[in-house]
């Protein structure tokens, strides 16, 4: 992906993998990473639970509770909704594709 | 107190870029986010570096704060104009902080960072160059800081409101989900707290909703105005955001922020703790 790492750097020694729900991925714009997006993470309700910018390389990542999620997507100009299933142990890899 | 006098936006912010009346201060949490481009002639704050204390878990006392603003360049009479990302969690606890400290006039860039980024409006990497002042600063006011005996003795009596997801108030997860769960803490609430997520406050692009919005969303959730309100979150800084809310925009008057928060309460031994979606009762358990 752009000579970019799949998943984005990796965890911090702290992390176990096998104790958390884990959401990562990538925004992209016509294939290619798009760095400062915000991507926010929005439980079952639509409620707010969190929010960071992409790195340089597009990417992002969460910790979340198992289950339904969403993920909201803010460029300039530009909003797109995605759901996303988290599971405790493994990691959910999203592409979030932006209208280009 | 008004909306006008605590918050700008983004039109004022770059028609006073050289305002020297105006100093701009930068907070994130994550504090590299600076180096990689900021709103031209702004300043930063560290805030775990430089307004915490090193050792213990505590602020910086009013000395210290007193010769980190006069470093910075930051004089009494300034206008301190304060904006960072997360929706200005960490911008909103510096300005608490500014004000539990006494400065006179410090306001909000609302929507900070992201709005501005979201605007595509200009930014740059060079450092201004600020000549130092003697910065004084007041011993700090109580009125606005609530400690952990504040909360229990609240218990019943005041609103309490706790700011965080819906999941962390519930117990289901223990920190927001872009950092890595703690496990040190017990999970869930105070009891009797309400839970109004700060992101309630905001809109998508992180500028505040309007004073009637935000009204009926804290009275909608039970919350009355006739008592006094401590806030908390997890460590102080989602809740510095929604103390703002009630303070400064609603002009409540008696309003604190306990910023042990979470990371105190739910350590504590000994203390009723709720589990659940609900308020539950001044014993705790499961509601």
């Amino acid at each position: 992906m752009c000579g970019a790492t799949a998943g984005g750097p990796a965890l911090a020694a702290n992390v176990d993998p096998g104790r958390e729900a884990i959401i990562q991925g990538v925004v992209t714009k016509g294939g290619s990473p798009v760095a400062g997006a915000y991507v926010r993470l929005l439980d079952r309700s639509g409620e707010f639970t969190a929010e960071v910018p992409t790195s340089a390389t597009g990417h992002f990542r969460f910790f979340a509770g198992p289950g339904e999620w969403t993920l909201r997507t803010l460029a300039p100009g530009t909003k797109a909704d995605q759901a996303v299933t988290a599971t405790i142990g493994s990691i959910a890899e999203v592409e979030v594709a932006l209208p280009a | 107190m008004s909306r006008n006098d605590v918050l700008v936006d983004a039109d004022w912010v770059e028609a006073h870029l050289d305002d020297p009346s105006v100093v701009l201060v930068e907070v994130d949490e994550d504090t590299t986010t600076y180096e990689k481009g900021h709103i031209r002639n702004a300043v930063r704050l560290d805030w775990k570096k430089d307004l915490q204390d090193a050792v213990r878990r505590d602020f910086v006392n009013s000395e210290q704060f007193a010769a980190l603003l006069s470093a910075r360049g930051i004089g009494n009479d300034h206008t301190v104009v304060l904006y960072g990302g997360n929706n200005n969690w960490f911008a909103s606890y510096a300005y608490w902080y500014f004000k539990l400290y006494g400065h006179g006039d410090v306001k909000l860039l609302d929507g900070g960072r992201k709005k501005w980024e979201l605007d595509s409006r200009e930014q740059v990497t060079e450092v201004p160059t600020r000549a130092a002042t003697a910065y004084v600063a007041k011993p700090q006011d109580r009125a606005i800081r609530a400690f952990r005996q504040d909360v229990l003795d609240a218990l019943g009596r005041e609103n309490l409101i706790d700011v965080r997801s819906p999941d962390e108030y519930a117990g289901r997860i223990l920190a927001p989900a872009h950092l890595p769960q703690e496990q040190s803490q017990r999970a869930g609430h105070v009891p009797t707290a309400v839970n109004i997520p700060w992101s309630k406050a905001a809109n998508d692009d992180g500028t505040f909703r309007s004073d009637a919005e935000l009204t009926a969303l804290y009275q909608g959730a039970g919350v009355d105005f006739g008592k006094e309100t401590i806030a908390y979150c997890r460590i102080g800084e989602r809740s510095a955001h929604t103390w703002f809310v009630l303070h400064e925009l609603l002009d409540q008057p008696n309003v604190r922020n306990y910023d042990g928060s979470w990371t105190e309460y739910g350590a504590l031994v000994g203390v009723p703790i709720t589990l659940g979606d609900n308020p539950g009762g001044v014993e705790g358990g499961v509601a």
